[in-house]
């Protein structure tokens, strides 16, 4: 593998269509050029600082730190789940769960890779492992932030119409079921278009990102494949995981629907 | 005490932050009615008693606690309706079993309301169209006692008239009624004992 090395000059030329943007916002008064070049300083900072961080965690290859920047991903991934649905559980139930579904989502796959398809030496190799939670990572987001969004919101919504089935006497897995059903849907779609959009709408980024490291087309194919079932498998974890901890904490011992226990 | 064996439905000190304590007994066949202004806590009872909020104190049917068996199964029984029952499905139909049918039509004649109602999309049914479905839905479900929230409220004269005379041939049977009504005059027809609430206390009249 060869890749054409970047130099600084290469990024500041790139960097001009962020001005172009900006341009664009003055003159078509859209307001949002601040936006954009806050946004785009903050990508160089801190991509420029993942890039410092991952060159010594790589080059140290210590469990310890491998486990920190990992620890740290999924810590990060499971606030933004808990933070993206508009409803929000008492006592922190949004975080628990997120941090929950997240954790096991990641570590299941990542884990299975490592074990079965990648096998680095050692397993925990930075190089492999980190990469892998990242992208991991960034599909059980989106996942398990629809699925809870999905509930939390669809038992507001839909209160009236599983409270008027519990009171009939339906149990309560019948009465939430078309919620959840919809709910875990939901979580599911986006990594099934993306798979079936995958080579032909979009090429991934992860195989962009080889070819142009001069990875050959055929083996960069190969690992976009790996990590699509990879992506599926998190995702479908995510998501069920999310709607059913989420359903269990909106009810009770009495099989009743607790929307009290969301924040008013 | 001695009322408590014929009792249908007790009350036993029950509360929430939102009203109570409620003590009170609900014969066989009788009809109680409670009045009070709006946001006194009309439904809040209502779903305590239907174990849908939660409450301290408890309920009981026939002396038998509501904790000593599944809430579906103490909900199939005493059966909570609404002052707005929602539907679920897109028509009436689907809301009801195979077994519920012969029930069904019956109860609508008793209503005067067409059997083709059970076909129509929910979205397009009137008000009142979906309030009588609604109590032949609760009806259906066979409970022993009902629980209803203004039942009413959106019927003319004559349908509310058919409506309380179905309601009387269920008491005659042995079902008992709580009803949430704001029409004095309805709680005098119906019911044989009237309760006022307000502020979340239960005053007998």
């Amino acid at each position: 593998m060869n890749a054409i090395h970047l130099g600084t000059w290469d990024l500041l030329a790139a960097a001009l269509l962020i001005l172009l943007d900006a341009a664009l916002s003055l003159a078509l008064r859209l307001s949002v050029h601040r936006q954009i070049l806050i946004a785009a300083v903050r990508m160089v900072v801190q991509l420029a600082i993942v890039g410092i961080v991952l060159r010594s965690v790589f080059a140290a290859e210590s469990p310890l730190a491998t486990a920190s920047v990992v620890l740290f991903m999924v810590g990060a991934a499971a606030r933004e789940v808990a933070t993206r649905p508009k409803q929000r559980l008492k006592r922190h139930m949004n975080y628990q769960i997120s941090a929950a579904v997240v954790a096991c989502a990641g570590f299941a796959t990542v884990l299975l890779a490592l074990t079965t398809a990648v096998r680095p030496d050692p397993w925990y190799a930075p190089r492999y492992a980190i990469p892998l939670m990242g992208i991991v990572l960034g599909s059980v987001l989106n996942a398990a932030s629809l699925a809870l969004d999905g509930v939390l919101d669809g038992v507001v919504r839909e209160r009236g119409r599983i409270e008027a089935r519990l009171a009939l006497g339906t149990p309560f897995r019948e009465a939430i079921g078309p919620l959840v059903r919809n709910a875990t849907r939901r979580g599911m779609i986006p990594v099934a278009n993306q798979m079936s959009a995958a080579g032909i709408i979009t090429l991934p980024g992860i195989m962009t990102g080889q070819l142009l490291a001069g990875m050959d087309p055929v083996e960069a194919v190969k690992y976009q494949i790996l990590l699509m079932f990879l992506l599926a498998g998190a995702s479908g974890l995510a998501s069920v995981g999310a709607a059913l901890l989420a359903v269990r904490a909106l009810s009770d011992e009495r099989q009743r629907l607790r929307v009290d226990r969301l924040r008013a | 005490m001695s009322s408590t064996s014929t009792a249908l439905l007790s009350a036993r000190g029950m509360r929430s932050p939102f009203g109570g304590p409620f003590d009170f007994d609900l014969r066989a066949g009788e009809c109680v009615a409670i009045q009070g202004p709006s946001g006194a806590g009309k439904s809040v009872l209502l779903r305590m008693l239907a174990d849908l909020d939660p409450h301290e104190g408890e309920a009981l049917l026939e002396g038998r606690s509501s904790r000593t068996m599944p809430a579906p199964a103490w909900r199939s029984q005493v059966v909570y309706q609404a002052a707005e029952p929602a539907w679920w499905e897109a028509t009436a139909a689907e809301h009801f079993s195979g077994k519920q049918r012969g029930f069904v039509d019956e109860t609508l004649r008793a209503l005067g309301l067409s059997a083709a109602l059970l076909d129509t999309d929910i979205e397009r049914l009137s008000t009142g169209e979906r309030q009588r479905l609604a109590l032949v839905r609760s009806l259906a479900a066979a409970p022993r006692v009902l629980l209803l929230d203004e039942p009413t409220a959106a019927l003319d004269p004559d349908s509310v008239e058919r409506a309380e005379a179905l309601l009387a041939s269920r008491l005659a049977d042995g079902m008992a009624i709580l009803i949430v009504t704001h029409s004095a005059e309805q709680a005098r027809r119906m019911a044989q004992r009237v309760f006022h609430l307000s502020q979340g206390r239960l005053t007998t009249a």
